[in-house]
């Protein structure tokens, strides 16, 4: 009714209302289709667009949110401090105003939660935190998380989005995707389950590292998911890219991901996937009967 | 080589050279590739091909290599020296068949007690549409979950160019050494420039501030050993340092005969734990 209104003067009551909505967070704009949508809807929609089913980008917290058993999750390795190995100039600075801006303390959460009972180390990374990029802090949470969960028997869930390295710390960062796909691997060889979950977007050395090491590899709808970003790789042929490359879709056809899972399913599809690896709701192998 | 660049690098010798010069020499068309290497250091090698699921990369060689005695595997991204070579070496940027290669090798290798020596020489992992098709996120990524299990030694040396990820590919190893005017680096100093300061013309100020050269990371213990060239390394001038690294790489082999395959291991892992 509100917006049915007609008129020059009245569309810009219905702008300026708009904008105060906005602001307010009672309603929301869509990025890929432009309408005003209540943001009550998109959060009961975990977080797609009620009208044309845009992803919109989440924060660790929603996510965990979304997937893991109210009241759950256990944080770890909160405050670790980032080190700034090349002296970057305004390095720390940067990082600071992130940190104010994100209330996150660097691109990834990880810890542990449950998922209908079952217990599993989860992390989540943020596009928001300087594009998701890998450095000292992401790689040493990350790889804390995983040598943990070889400890405890645990899974790993790990919901990956990244820009790609931290070019900030230089060389330390590309080493961090070693320490990752290692601490992994010992993961793996202990018979613990590792599930990646590609989100919009997953690029460079994250792709290249954790990102495609999962025992099952899940993704988003649409998820942009490569190891070159789509503008190195019009450069280097000379050619604009066809639409959809490097989409969710685009890998499942290649064969380079199990599946691509809705939001709103992700929370069942993982509980189906932790249970069918042999986890119950009181850890590996300890079923009860009856 | 023309004359002026003679009396250049003649010049070069005499000082420390700046980091954004060793960018420049470790892209040199004369620099030593991996397979000169080859030919100065082992006594035989026979080159094997292919990583049975798509085709030959030619920009990634392999092979059985004896040294002193002792057989190794051999592994290093192999740059041409014309257009012509580089139909088929494609400027050493491997496609992910080349690393899915490699780590055939590598598996080969470890089943048959063959310690593996990998030579690093790649401006970067191809970045084309048929290297994406074919997963070359995966590919890197699968090289350095299963480098970190390989129950023998590796030993990389960064020789020219270190470019970033499809560097590091060959590089999960128990040392890596790098040649003195070597780079390696999380990508190109143009790249760096241009990410960060919008302008790739502020290269040269980018590579002094990477930290991406052998003496500047040994300090920061990404690499073991710098191996020192007395002038920058060619094809033609390359016996010396060639000699210098047998001898090198024969200790390496008789300091790890007497590991574990489970300290072998451990150690690797360790090395990459610390970062
Ligand atoms: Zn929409
Ligand atoms: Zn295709």
């Amino acid at each position: 009714m509100l917006f049915r209104t007609q008129g020059r003067k009245s569309k810009k009551i219905i702008e300026n209302y708009h904008r105060q909505q906005l602001t307010e967070g009672l309603f929301q704009k869509c990025e890929a289709c432009n309408q005003i949508v209540y943001t009550e809807d998109v959060i009961e929609k975990k977080h797609v667009c009620p009208n044309c089913g845009h992803y919109f980008r989440v924060t660790p917290m929603e996510r965990l949110g979304m997937v893991l058993d109210s009241g759950s999750f256990e944080e770890w390795d909160k405050d670790l401090k980032t080190k700034n190995p090349l002296d970057f100039p305004e390095y720390e600075k940067k990082i600071a105003r992130m940190q104010q801006n994100t209330g996150l303390s660097e691109a990834v959460v990880t810890g542990k939660g449950k998922i209908g009972g079952i217990e599993t180390a989860i992390g989540v990374m943020s596009a928001n935190f300087m594009m998701g990029s890998m450095g000292m802090i992401v790689g040493e949470k990350i790889t804390r998380m995983v040598e943990r969960a070889t400890q405890k028997g645990l899974p790993v869930i790990l919901f990956c989005c990244s820009g790609g390295a931290r070019m900030q710390e230089g060389m330390m960062s590309l080493m961090q995707m070693a320490k990752t796909s290692q601490a992994l691997k010992h993961h793996s060889d202990t018979g613990q389950l590792y599930i990646s979950v590609l989100t919009d977007p997953t690029t460079g050395g994250v792709t290249a590292s954790f990102a495609m090491l999962g025992d099952l590899i899940l993704a988003e709808p649409k998820a942009l998911i490569g190891f070159a970003g789509p503008r190195v790789i019009e450069q280097t042929i000379h050619q604009k890219l066809p639409e959809g490359f490097q989409s969710a879709e685009f890998l499942l056809e290649h064969g380079m991901i199990d599946k691509i899972v809705s939001r709103k399913k992700m929370r069942k599809v993982l509980y189906f996937l932790l249970q069918s690896s042999g986890y119950h709701a009181n850890g590996k192998g300890e079923e009860k009967n009856g | 080589m023309t004359e002026s660049m003679e009396v250049e690098k003649d010049e070069l010798k005499k000082r420390t050279l700046t980091a954004w010069e060793k960018v420049q020499i470790a892209r040199d068309n004369d620099r030593a590739y991996t397979q000169d290497y080859i030919n100065h250091i082992f006594d035989q090698f026979m080159k094997l091909h292919g990583d049975r699921l798509f085709r030959d990369d030619g920009s990634i060689v392999g092979g059985i290599a004896s040294v002193d005695g002792q057989f190794v595997t051999v592994i290093g991204q192999q740059k041409g020296r014309n257009l012509k070579e580089n139909e088929k070496r494609n400027f050493g940027m491997p496609y992910p068949e080349g690393y899915r290669k490699a780590l055939r090798l590598m598996k080969q290798a470890e089943k048959f007690n063959r310690p593996i020596i990998c030579f690093i020489d790649t401006p970067g992992a191809y970045c084309g549409m048929d290297a994406e098709e074919r997963g070359q996120g995966e590919a890197i990524a699968r090289n350095l979950y299963e480098m970190a299990g390989i129950k023998v030694p590796i030993l990389s040396i960064v020789i020219g160019e270190g470019g970033s990820g499809g560097a590091l590919a060959l590089g999960v190893a128990n040392e890596v050494w790098m040649l003195e005017n070597a780079t390696y680096s999380i990508l190109s100093p143009e790249g760096f420039a241009s990410i960060l300061w919008k302008d790739s013309k502020r290269a040269g100020e980018a590579a002094e501030c990477m930290k991406i050269t052998a003496h500047e990371l040994k300090e920061l213990g990404i690499v073991e050993q710098v191996i020192n060239e007395e002038e920058p390394i060619t094809n033609i001038n390359c016996q010396g340092v060639c000699d210098c690294l047998r001898e090198k790489i024969i200790d390496f082999l008789k300091k790890y005969r007497g590991k574990t395959k489970e300290e072998i291991v451990e150690e690797r892992y360790q090395r990459f734990r610390k970062y």
